[in-house]
Parts: structure tokens; C-alpha cells; sequence
């Protein structure tokens, strides 16, 4: 009797050594301040359910050297448990045959219900999901010093007629008016922008996501080149490599008045100890209000072959959608919870304007992937339109040439 | 017994250079080979092995950005190899006029050497930033209509990166010249100064034609670190501003891990081989048939 229970007890701690022995590693490059945290968060509640959590990050390149790190790894046939992938790019993994079907844990966990649609769909690759998603950023943002404004007697711009108005005052009060830095990306973040606010949402569609050659080539992105070098003309001449958060910082110290970038721009004023609606405010960029341009972080999940390491990976994904994390993960990182219906107390104004716009685009056609930060389009293709887009901003390009340009641009990726 | 001893005495050179023949072989020539391969495949994300003929090679061709960095790296090497020659030379002559305290001179200018690209390209790109560097110092001094933005313009801005790299590389080049210089027989120079040869008229006809293998190896040497380069664009002007100073290796690495075009970035690597090999094969050529 005795016996039986010592075995009992030890096939009992075994079997729960087996069921803690599975540990999922995950690739990311949340590697500075508030990003690490917040993975930190996700860590937290995977170990509290009994599974063991593994840092696998890779820091820099925005990603490039994590990627080239996980692609020798996948070569090997020794891939992480999940990995920090986004976009169309969950395609091309998924190609590969190499991505586990999550299918299961998506059905019990209602993933179709509380994520929009068009954000499940970047996570499915013929039908099954193969990735989770983490938040979502939105890209139409203004961020505005209202005392500039005040001090140069202008009113903050709703369209970009408003916009150059507005702009020439300030740069006649001797302010910078726009704060740009001189990265590709973040060109290619105001150009979409302004596609979207000259455009509409039909029209971003059918040019940055659908690839139509006569819109690439038409009027109106003609239109939307005229308007990019018009916002050029009111940067400052020392923009050339500088960093978005050095941007972001020219705004709240009273240098510039307004910056094009997504939500994540806000830890910077935060960090900074400003306040919203005092000492900066959020805009929707001109003419595109009520769209909401969105960026997705995502992790795709590896097939596994050991079944303990599957339920822990199952485990992960839903800890990932669920209510829980969503708040503690976004309320950090300054994005909204990529599924809708999460409760909205732990939220700032910003986020809780953009959850409102959120709501409201999710299923129309207000909901649009972003180009520049890789939601649209497969890297190649965003890589030669970024091109085209830099090119033109950085030399003396005609808008007639550039919109031709984007056209061979993207056939050359085709 | 003693044939044996002689086996073992003929083996072992041979065995121990062995292993590093070997991986010699796999992971240069061995991968070299496997990049051309992968080059004529259609791989993207991963290498596949779906053949694709020259197709990359056409459509690297037809790319805009490629002849842009080639354009660069010839303007780039050219010009850094070029000014690096020059100026070696002329502070090696100055040195090598017996001054005062030769090895502290010499030291500063090497110095750079001892740096990496990294810290070159910082610093440099600090000062040469408008905003903060040299032309605000100018500005400040009170001479108001001063400009110096080569860095921000497109069309100036890899004259920037040569300035650096020649800053750097200088005084390696310097001191590779002084060598060569000592290595000059004086009775030639004296005879010289005998007939009444001025000073610039003996190192122009006397010195330096002899100074032709220094220069040689000098120029070997520069002109692999100006194919190598890419951390000094990186730092200083991220390849921009646009992609005005885009160079080969940066743009291999670009569209091979950021692109996920693995076969166009393989195509681009074998091509930036063949320009390597141009210049190299004569080279050992003629120190292999010197050897010989």
C-alpha cells in the first residue's frame, strides 16, 4: 500500500515534470525599454501556467539580423517555438510548409469572432491560422505642439490645403513646421499617408495593396507626390538619417510643430513627462479621418514535433489573445488590442481613440494594411516602392516620373 | 626504422596543413560555389533548387539601384585609393626627411588604422552633420553664409564617405610607402645630388618609379577595403540620403536578407567576385610567377 502510493506519487510528479518540462522559445526583437517589458509581461503569465519560457531575441536591424538568424535555424531544422513575423511575410513562411496549424486552439478560443476579419486573414494561410497576432498600431497619426500653433497664430490642419497654410505661418514665427526624419521608412510612412488623405480608402487599396498599374500611374498619385514634396519644403534642412524618436522629440521641445508616425511615437512624449492635450495632441493626419492604416505585430508558430511542446505553443497563443495579456502588452507598448471587445479602463485618450476608429473601420473598407511598415505588400515589393518613394524624395524627381517609376517598380518585383 | 622516422618527417607538414586545406576548400571555394548555384535558382526566403537560368543576372542588370552603387563604388574607390596614394606619399616624403621626433608623427598618423570603421563613421558623421558639426562651428564663428552639407545631398554625400575612409586609411598607406622608402639605395640618391639633381626632381625620377611594388601591394590592399565597405556607409549616412550612397555589399545584403531575394543577392555577390577577381588574378599572377 505504501508503495503503491509512493509510485503513484511519483508517476503523479512525473507526469507533472512532463507537463512543466515544455518549453516554447520565442524570437523577437522587443529588445529596448518598454518593448522588453512588455514581452516580459507574456513571459509572466506562460510560467504561471507551468510552461518555461525561452528568450531567443536578436536585437537590431529592425528585425533583419533576427530574420537571418531564424532562417539558418530553419535551414538546420531546428526552428524556435514561435517567432515574431508579420504581414504577407506569414505567407512565404507558411509556403515552406514549416508553420503549425493552430486551428484547434483558434476554434476554442472563438479567434473568428473577436478578431477582424481582415486582420484573421493575414494570420491564415490557406484557411488555417499559423500566427497569432500581438497589437495593432495605427499609422495616421499628427502628433501636434499646440503652443507652436498659438505662437504663430495658425490652426491645426484638418486637410493638406489647411496644412500648407497652417505651415507657412509657422515657418514665417521662424519654427520648424515639420519634424522628419530622413529614413526611407519613415518617407515612405508620410507618403502613405498623405496616398490615403488624397486618395480615400478605395484608392490606397487598389495602389499599395492591390498593385493596380493605373492607379500606381494616375492623377492622384501624381497628386499625392506633389503634396510629399510640399511637406519636404516645410522640414528643416538637417532631416537626413535622423531618427523618428529624435523627430519626435524636435515636437515636444518646442522646436517643430507637428510629426507624421504611428501611435508608438506617444511613449516618447510620456517618456518625456508631457502631457496630452497640453503639452502635445494627437491628430488623425489630414483627410484621413474615420481610416485607420494599421500595423500588426504578429508571432507565426513552428511545427513541433514533440506533442508537450505543441499544448505549450497552444498555450502561448492563447494566452496571447487573451484579455489578460492584451491589456498589460498594449497599455505598454502604446498600440490597441488587436481583438475587439477588451475592456477599455487601463487605456489613455490615444489608445482609446484609436480602439474607437477601430471599431468603426473594422469591417469596412476604412481598415487598411500599411504599406511602408510591411502589412501590405511582400518585402521585395514594399522594398522597390520605398525605393521609388525615397528616390524621389531625396532628388529632384518630376511627380510624373515618380508615379511612372512605381509602376516599373513593381512590375520588376513581379 | 629510420625510412619510417622519414615518412613521419615527410607526413606531418602535410598533415597538419591538411585540416586547414580542407576547410579552406569547404567554406571558401565550397561556398563560393554553392552562392554561384544559388544564384541561378529562384530561391527567396530559403535556398530552393528551381533553376532559373540567368534570370537574376538580367534582372540585376535592369535594376536602377545596382548600377547606382556601382557608379559609387568606382567613384568611391577610385577617388579613396587615389587620395590615399597621394597624401601617403607625400607625408611619407615629409617624414622621411629626418625630422624630429619621427615615431611620434608617424604613430598619429597611424593611429586611424587602430580604429574601427564604426568610430570612424560616428565621428565623422557628427562633424560633418550641419547641424551640429562643422558647419554650425563655422557659422557660430560669425561667418553666417557658410555651407557645408555635402552629407545631406544626394548628389555630394559619398564624397563624405570617401573623406572619412581616406582619413582612416591614410597613415597605413603612409607608413607602407616610408618602408619602401628606406629600402632605397642611397649611392643612387647621392650620385644624384653629386651632378646637382634638385630634391623634388630626385624623388620624381629617381624614388619613385622605384617605389612601384610598394604601390602595387598598396593599392591591393585599398582596394579590397573599398569593395569591403559597408559599415562606414551604415554608420554615417545609412546608405541615403535615398539610396545615393549605396554601395555593392550593402546592397547585397540588403535585398538577400531584408528582401528575401536570396538568388537576386547571390547574383549581385558573384558579380561584385568578378570585379574582385579582375583586379586580383593579376596580381597573384605576377607574385606566383615571381616565386617561381
Amino acid at each position: 500500500m505504501k508503495r503503491l502510493k509512493k509510485i503513484t506519487l511519483a508517476m503523479s510528479l512525473l507526469g507533472a515534470l512532463s507537463m512543466s518540462a515544455a518549453e516554447v522559445e520565442v524570437l523577437h526583437w522587443w529588445t529596448s525599454g518598454g518593448e522588453a517589458e512588455s514581452v516580459g509581461k507574456l513571459k509572466g503569465l506562460l510560467e504561471k501556467s507551468g510552461h518555461t519560457w525561452k528568450d531567443f531575441s536578436v536585437a537590431g536591424g529592425n528585425g533583419v539580423n533576427a530574420m537571418t538568424v531564424l532562417k539558418s535555424r530553419t535551414v538546420s531544422g531546428n526552428p524556435p517555438t514561435a517567432a515574431q513575423i508579420k504581414g504577407p511575410s506569414i505567407q512565404e513562411w507558411a509556403e515552406l510548409g514549416v508553420l503549425s496549424n493552430l486551428n484547434d486552439v483558434a476554434k476554442a478560443n472563438n479567434w473568428d469572432k473577436i478578431l477582424p476579419k481582415r486582420f484573421a486573414d493575414h494570420m491564415k494561410y490557406q484557411g488555417n491560422y499559423v500566427a497569432v497576432p500581438v497589437n495593432v498600431h495605427k499609422i495616421n497619426w499628427m502628433w501636434v505642439n499646440p503652443s507652436i500653433f498659438k505662437k504663430a497664430g495658425a490652426s491645426i490642419p484638418t486637410t493638406w490645403q489647411e496644412f500648407e497654410v497652417a505651415a507657412k505661418k509657422i515657418k514665417a514665427a521662424g519654427f520648424i513646421p515639420v519634424a522628419a526624419g530622413g529614413q526611407p521608412w519613415q518617407e515612405a510612412t508620410v507618403f502613405e499617408t498623405i496616398v490615403l488623405g488624397i486618395g480615400g480608402a478605395d484608392f490606397y487599396k487598389k495602389a499599395l495593396v492591390d498593385l493596380d498599374f493605373s492607379a500606381l500611374n494616375s492623377p492622384t498619385m501624381v497628386k499625392a507626390f506633389d503634396t510629399l514634396r510640399m511637406v519636404k519644403s516645410f522640414t528643416d534642412k538637417n532631416a537626413p538619417g535622423r531618427d523618428w524618436n529624435l523627430a519626435t522629440a524636435m515636437v515636444y521641445k518646442g522646436e517643430a510643430a507637428m510629426q507624421f508616425m504611428g501611435d508608438w511615437a506617444k511613449g516618447e512624449f510620456k517618456v518625456a513627462g508631457k502631457k496630452v492635450g497640453v503639452d502635445y495632441i494627437a491628430m488623425d493626419a489630414p483627410q484621413t479621418s474615420g481610416s485607420y492604416l494599421y500595423n500588426i505585430d504578429s508571432f507565426v508558430m513552428f511545427k513541433q514535433k514533440d506533442a508537450d511542446k505543441k499544448v505549450a505553443q497552444e498555450k502561448l497563443s492563447q494566452l496571447i489573445l487573451g484579455d489578460e495579456f492584451q491589456v498589460l502588452f498594449n497599455t505598454r507598448k502604446g498600440s490597441v488590442p488587436v481583438t475587439l471587445g477588451v475592456a477599455r479602463t487601463q487605456f489613455d485618450d490615444i489608445a482609446l481613440r484609436s480602439m474607437d476608429t477601430l471599431n468603426s473601420a473594422a469591417y469596412t473598407n476604412q481598415l487598411l494594411p500599411s504599406m511602408a511598415h510591411q502589412m501590405a505588400v511582400p518585402d521585395a515589393t514594399k522594398g522597390a516602392i520605398v525605393d521609388v518613394i525615397t528616390n524621389f524624395y531625396n532628388t529632384k524627381q518630376s511627380s510624373s516620373d515618380a508615379a511612372k517609376a512605381l509602376v516599373s517598380a513593381v512590375k520588376s518585383e513581379m | 626504422m629510420k625510412s619510417k622516422l622519414k615518412f613521419l618527417e615527410e607526413a606531418i607538414p602535410k598533415l597538419i596543413v591538411a585540416p586547414t586545406f580542407l576547410i579552406m576548400i569547404i567554406f571558401i571555394y565550397g561556398f563560393i560555389a554553392w552562392n554561384f548555384i544559388l544564384s541561378l535558382t529562384t530561391s527567396k526566403l530559403l535556398p530552393v533548387y528551381t533553376f532559373a537560368g540567368l534570370k537574376q543576372y538580367y534582372s540585376l542588370f535592369d535594376n536602377m539601384k545596382w548600377w547606382l552603387a556601382m557608379e559609387n563604388l568606382l567613384i568611391f574607390s577610385s577617388l579613396f585609393i587615389g587620395l590615399c596614394l597621394i597624401i601617403g606619399l607625400l607625408l611619407a616624403i615629409f617624414i622621411d626627411q629626418k625630422i624630429r621626433f619621427e615615431g611620434i608623427f608617424r604613430t598619429i598618423y597611424l593611429y586611424p588604422m587602430a580604429l574601427s570603421f564604426i568610430a570612424t563613421g560616428t565621428v565623422w558623421q557628427w562633424m560633418l552633420n550641419p547641424g551640429l558639426g562643422l558647419e554650425k562651428f563655422v557659422i557660430d564663428l560669425g561667418f553666417t553664409n557658410f555651407t557645408f552639407d555635402w552629407i545631406i545631398n544626394s548628389e555630394m554625400a559619398i564624397y563624405t564617405i570617401i573623406i572619412a575612409a581616406v582619413w582612416q586609411s591614410t597613415g597605413f598607406v603612409m607608413v607602407l610607402i616610408l618602408a619602401g622608402l628606406r629600402g632605397i639605395n642611397h649611392e643612387v640618391i647621392n650620385a644624384a645630388k653629386i651632378d646637382g639633381a634638385s630634391l623634388p626632381l630626385i624623388y620624381w625620377k629617381i624614388i619613385i618609379p622605384q617605389l612601384g611594388p610598394v604601390f602595387f601591394s598598396s593599392v591591393i590592399i585599398l582596394l579590397h577595403i573599398a569593395i569591403k565597405t559597408f559599415d562606414l556607409v551604415v554608420v554615417m549616412t545609412k546608405s541615403g540620403p535615398g539610396f545615393s550612397t549605396v554601395l555593392p555589399s550593402i546592397f547585397m545584403y540588403d535585398y538577400s536578407f531584408a528582401r528575401n531575394k536570396l538568388a537576386f543577392g547571390a547574383s549581385s555577390a558573384m558579380i561584385m567576385l568578378f570585379f574582385i577577381m579582375i583586379f586580383v588574378v593579376p596580381y597573384l599572377y605576377r607574385e606566383l610567377r615571381k616565386n617561381s
